[in-house]
């Protein structure tokens, strides 16, 4: 069974991997996209340096580690969900459900297969040409990189989970595009894309915090900027595994509610 | 038509315009946010930044409105679907630009609006007749140039088909520069706006004349009503281009 999802991860990789014109027009447009917002956060920061608690260089790398998160954890969306609420709302669904495959576990393996070829293909250039740019600041420590690599892991099992539960709704609403909407908008505002969330006055800061958006880029870039050491880094880890679990677990709940509710019409 | 197929979901159609307009909002937030920290940004203060920002949405939401579904060329490039549009007895710029028009893009255009507005109550101008003029010659110039630009993505598309992202590029990432005050750019990027793609007469050069603050280029002050003409231009380079694209557009062969 486990080769099974592993042949469709390595298939969701494949698939985005084809599409190779489109993944350098992608890389493009972060990189410029990673210019313009770094220029403002330099003009921002010779204003109020170590504003939120980050150097310059560090504020510089939290930009480009957004554009680097910003297509592999699908923050403006286009992940596995749209594809998901077209099946629902088709009734192709009623096929997946009927196949001896689990509905989450293949969304899972596929959109992590998708992540896998955008964090090589999406994620590396960006950082990359950020670095040739500006002074960013990396860790040495391979220790570092390691949390990082988890904390990534485990943001993009958050992602999906919100996701898979966006994609659900569709057998309630059947059009799925206000929330798919509304995700997007969330997710861009929550996750610390358009500000860190460090930056985020008052109570809106620490509400932005404790949500599960900020585990999809605000924590894996403080892990890597060194803002999490020991015990701290192990804790940040601990909270977005808490959320994995919480919503995969509701998403499971509701994939089982919603099967229930499919009628198969016969022709 | 496709007004009228949006309308058939009303309630659908309000929350969309309503997502598009806090979706468009959240940018402002963000530099409303920035200013909690701050006073001025780049020598610019707030209701300056929001000048700029609200004619580059209002701009903006009008190119987006007419000619946004540009982006949707690629895809029918790809797919062979852009046969059926050369069949018909329309031009096809027409159809591509009616093709899903989504009047839900409204909702960018109103908070642009509204932006605006609020600048033009708050900002320290001395209004003179020229001043006053310069303000919807901004957002009409600005408009047809982004307009031009989102053409000539599209004629881009039929040699490129998969790189409808370079295009938002230009259009969005051009929309998002433009909200800021140019003094914070490297000297390099406000030149390119200035002189390859020409996004700084969308708003830049007109509304640091009317802001009368100094440009970071040093630029001769008769350029900040150059806008119209640099418009013209535009639209005679885009459907240059559009045309070339269109003739040398090969079917799909599968």
């Amino acid at each position: 069974m486990g080769g099974f999802y592993v042949a469709v991860v390595t298939r969701g990789f494949r698939r985005y991997s084809t599409y190779r014109v489109a993944t350098v027009a992608g890389v493009f447009t972060n990189c410029v996209f990673g210019l313009i917002i770094s220029y403002s956060y330099l003009a921002l920061w010779d204003q109020r340096p170590h504003l939120g608690g980050y150097s310059e260089g560090q504020a510089l790398t939290y930009v480009w580690l957004g554009q680097a998160l910003l297509t592999p954890m699908a923050l403006m969306g286009g992940g596995c969900e749209d594809e998901l609420m077209e099946r629902i709302r088709s009734g192709d669904i009623a096929v997946d459900l009927y196949r001896p495959a689990d509905l989450q576990g293949w969304w899972l393996a596929q959109d992590l297969g998708r992540m896998g070829f955008q964090l090589l293909g999406r994620g590396v250039l960006p950082v990359l040409c950020g670095a040739l740019v500006f002074d960013v600041a990396l860790p040495s420590t391979p220790v570092t990189w390691l949390l990082f690599a988890v904390s990534v892991g485990l943001g993009g099992l958050v992602s999906f989970a919100l996701r898979f539960l966006v994609g659900l709704s569709a057998f309630w609403l059947l059009d799925g595009s206000g929330v798919s909407q509304a995700t997007m908008l969330t997710g861009l505002f929550f996750s610390g894309m358009l500000l860190p969330l460090t930056v985020f006055p008052g109570a809106l800061g620490e509400l932005a915090r404790a949500l599960p958006w900020a585990s999809m880029l605000q924590v894996p870039a403080d892990v890597l900027l060194g803002r999490h050491h020991g015990t701290g880094a192990v804790l940040a880890l601990c909270g977005q595994a808490g959320w994995a679990v919480a919503l995969l677990g509701a998403g499971r709940l509701l994939q089982t509610a919603a099967a229930r509710r499919v009628v198969v019409q016969g022709g | 038509m496709w007004v009228r197929s949006t309308m058939a979901y009303r309630t659908s159609f309000f929350l969309t315009a309503l997502g598009n307009f806090v979706a468009t909002g959240l940018d402002f937030a963000t530099i409303v946010m920035m200013f909690s920290h701050i006073h001025r940004l780049g020598g610019f203060s707030l209701p300056e930044v929001a000048f700029l920002y609200g004619a580059c949405s209002t701009s903006f939401g009008i190119a987006d409105l007419v000619m946004g579904s540009m982006d949707r060329l690629g895809r029918r490039v790809r797919d062979g679907t852009l046969d059926t549009l050369l069949l018909r007895p329309v031009p096809v710029i027409a159809q591509v630009a009616a093709d899903r028009f989504a009047l839900r893009r409204v909702g960018r255009l109103t908070q642009g609006v509204l932006v605006l507005g609020w600048a033009l109550l708050r900002v320290d101008v001395h209004w003179t007749v020229v001043n006053v003029l310069m303000v919807p010659m901004m957002l009409l110039s600005g408009g047809v140039i982004f307009s031009a630009v989102y053409v000539a993505g599209g004629a881009f598309q039929f040699w490129a088909q998969d790189a409808s992202e370079v295009q938002n590029s230009v259009t969005y990432g051009g929309n998002t520069m433009l909200q800021y005050p140019p003094g914070i750019f490297a000297r390099d990027l406000v030149r390119g706006v200035t002189f390859v793609v020409p996004l700084a007469f969308v708003n830049w050069l007109p509304a640091l004349h009317v802001l009368g603050e100094p440009d970071p280029l040093g630029l001769p002050g008769w350029l900040a009503f150059a806008s119209p003409a640099v418009a013209v231009v535009c639209c005679a380079l885009a459907a240059t281009a559009w045309r070339v694209g269109l003739r040398t557009y090969r079917s799909t062969g599968s």
